[in-house]
């Protein structure tokens, strides 16, 4: 770092220096605020809830539901917005819910290729990698060598399956119950489910039991 | 449009980099780009499908080397001026100087957790039969639209099954532009990999897209 950069970085712990994008959204959210386009305590309530009420813990429930409940499963199976609502969960960024079982035959991969569509009522915000060029690039086309990036390889005889999300319907993974969970309570199944299983870039493992 | 948003099959970005332990946000500023372009949307500054739009006609070169969240910003920027809520000159100075345009609704504090939980389904009653059956083979039709479209490259002239019928959803192509809202069919629809990407293809893989009706013909 030059002495240059030291001194200029020194400058902002005293004044109220922002980079160049802080400084845009500053302006722009105290024009909204100003103009009386925009609350800001619900600029407020939607950043607590993203960061603390909807998150990966509440699909990592349904799943843990769906492995613990055969009739909430099939419920979850035939009609993904109805079953997760039953817990609580739905509306903005998933209004239309759709459940893809893995299965032995076949794994399941969620993308969007054209923007950032995520199923936010049961996983929260996307990660930064499910919205880059790379992840929505390759998983259409080499879904195998995109779980490669991950970690992962199927068992042969696994086919991959790809949900491509162009419209407003949303997609979770149920993945497998892996074995060695006989008898577990929902809790504890739920703490092994993690989110990238619920994309289809991971598998829940018991040994991920906290 | 055949812009730098549609991914599906580009090469050259290298292997997926998932980061350890993400945070839900990287910065402040992230948290507030979020807020305010949810906001916007319960004001009515904005539709999916019209800011959609913004995002992707942004520059190409802007469009890959930006962040999600700048991505957004931008495309806030852009609509909030193009709906008279903003003035350009607002936005370069921070400092409020046009006519307020009065928005549909403000959202309030209280009302958040109640509108986020509604959100805003996209299904529509239509007293049309759909035209396809779930095991029907069709084509996506091929066309390279100036305007916005969901039916991405390289799924167009393509062979695929009707796997679910979904519902009439809301139609992108047109709402993208402000013409009132129409609804149409929407099917998901399963190709092969090799039906899409040639000979060297994973004969096990398979992929869908949601099509509306007007994407597909029978085949």
């Amino acid at each position: 770092m030059s002495g240059h950069d030291h001194h200029h970085h020194h400058d902002h712990e005293h004044d109220n220096h922002f980079t160049p994008i802080e400084a845009r959204v500053k302006a722009l959210e105290s024009l909204m605020v100003e103009k009386g386009y925009v609350d800001p305590a619900a600029l407020d309530a939607i950043i607590d809830t993203y960061e603390t009420k909807i998150g990966p813990r509440n699909g990592a429930r349904v799943v843990a539901k769906a492995w613990s409940d055969p009739a909430y499963a099939a419920r979850l199976k035939a009609d993904g917005t109805a079953a997760v609502a039953e817990l609580g969960y739905g509306g903005r960024g998933g209004e239309h819910i759709v459940a893809c079982f893995n299965t032995r035959e076949e794994h399941n991969l969620i993308v969007c290729t054209l923007c950032s569509c995520y199923p936010w009522p049961v996983l929260g915000l996307p990660p930064v990698w499910y919205k880059s060029p790379p992840y929505r690039a390759k998983a259409v086309i080499d879904p195998r060598g995109t779980l490669a990036d991950f970690g992962v390889t199927l068992p042969d005889g696994q086919r991959v399956r790809v949900w491509d999300s162009t419209a407003e319907t949303r997609f979770i993974v149920i993945p497998m119950r892996p074995e060695g969970t006989e008898g577990w309570s929902e809790d504890e199944l739920a703490s092994i489910v993690s989110r990238d299983s619920m994309i289809g870039v991971g598998l829940p493992s018991p040994e991920n039991r906290p | 449009m055949n812009s730098a948003h549609d991914l599906g099959g580009q090469m050259g970005f290298g292997p997926v980099v998932p980061e350890k332990d993400e945070p839900i946000f990287h910065a402040d500023w992230e948290k507030k780009v979020l807020a305010i372009n949810v906001a916007a949307g319960a004001m009515g500054a904005w539709t999916i499908d019209g800011i959609r739009h913004a995002r992707e006609s942004l520059p190409p070169a802007q469009y890959l080397s930006s962040s999600y969240y700048q991505i957004w910003l931008a495309a806030l920027d852009k609509v909030l001026v193009e709906q008279g809520f903003l003035s350009k000159e607002e936005l370069a100075s921070g400092v409020a100087g046009s006519a307020r345009r009065e928005p549909k609704r403000v959202l309030k504090g209280e009302e958040v957790s109640t509108v986020l939980r509604r959100g805003f389904p996209y299904e529509r009653e239509t007293t049309v039969p759909a035209r396809f059956k779930v095991g029907d083979k069709v084509r996506t039709i091929v066309m390279h639209p100036q305007h916005h479209t969901r039916l991405p490259r390289y799924a167009r002239g393509k062979q695929g099954v009707i796997e679910l019928v979904t519902g009439c959803h809301v139609f992108p192509d047109t709402g993208a532009h402000g013409a009132p809202e129409t609804a149409q069919w929407l099917y998901t629809v399963v190709f092969t990999g090799p039906e899409l990407w040639g000979r060297d293809a994973d004969p096990t893989s398979s992929v869908s897209i949601e099509a509306w009706e007007s994407y597909l013909e029978p085949a």
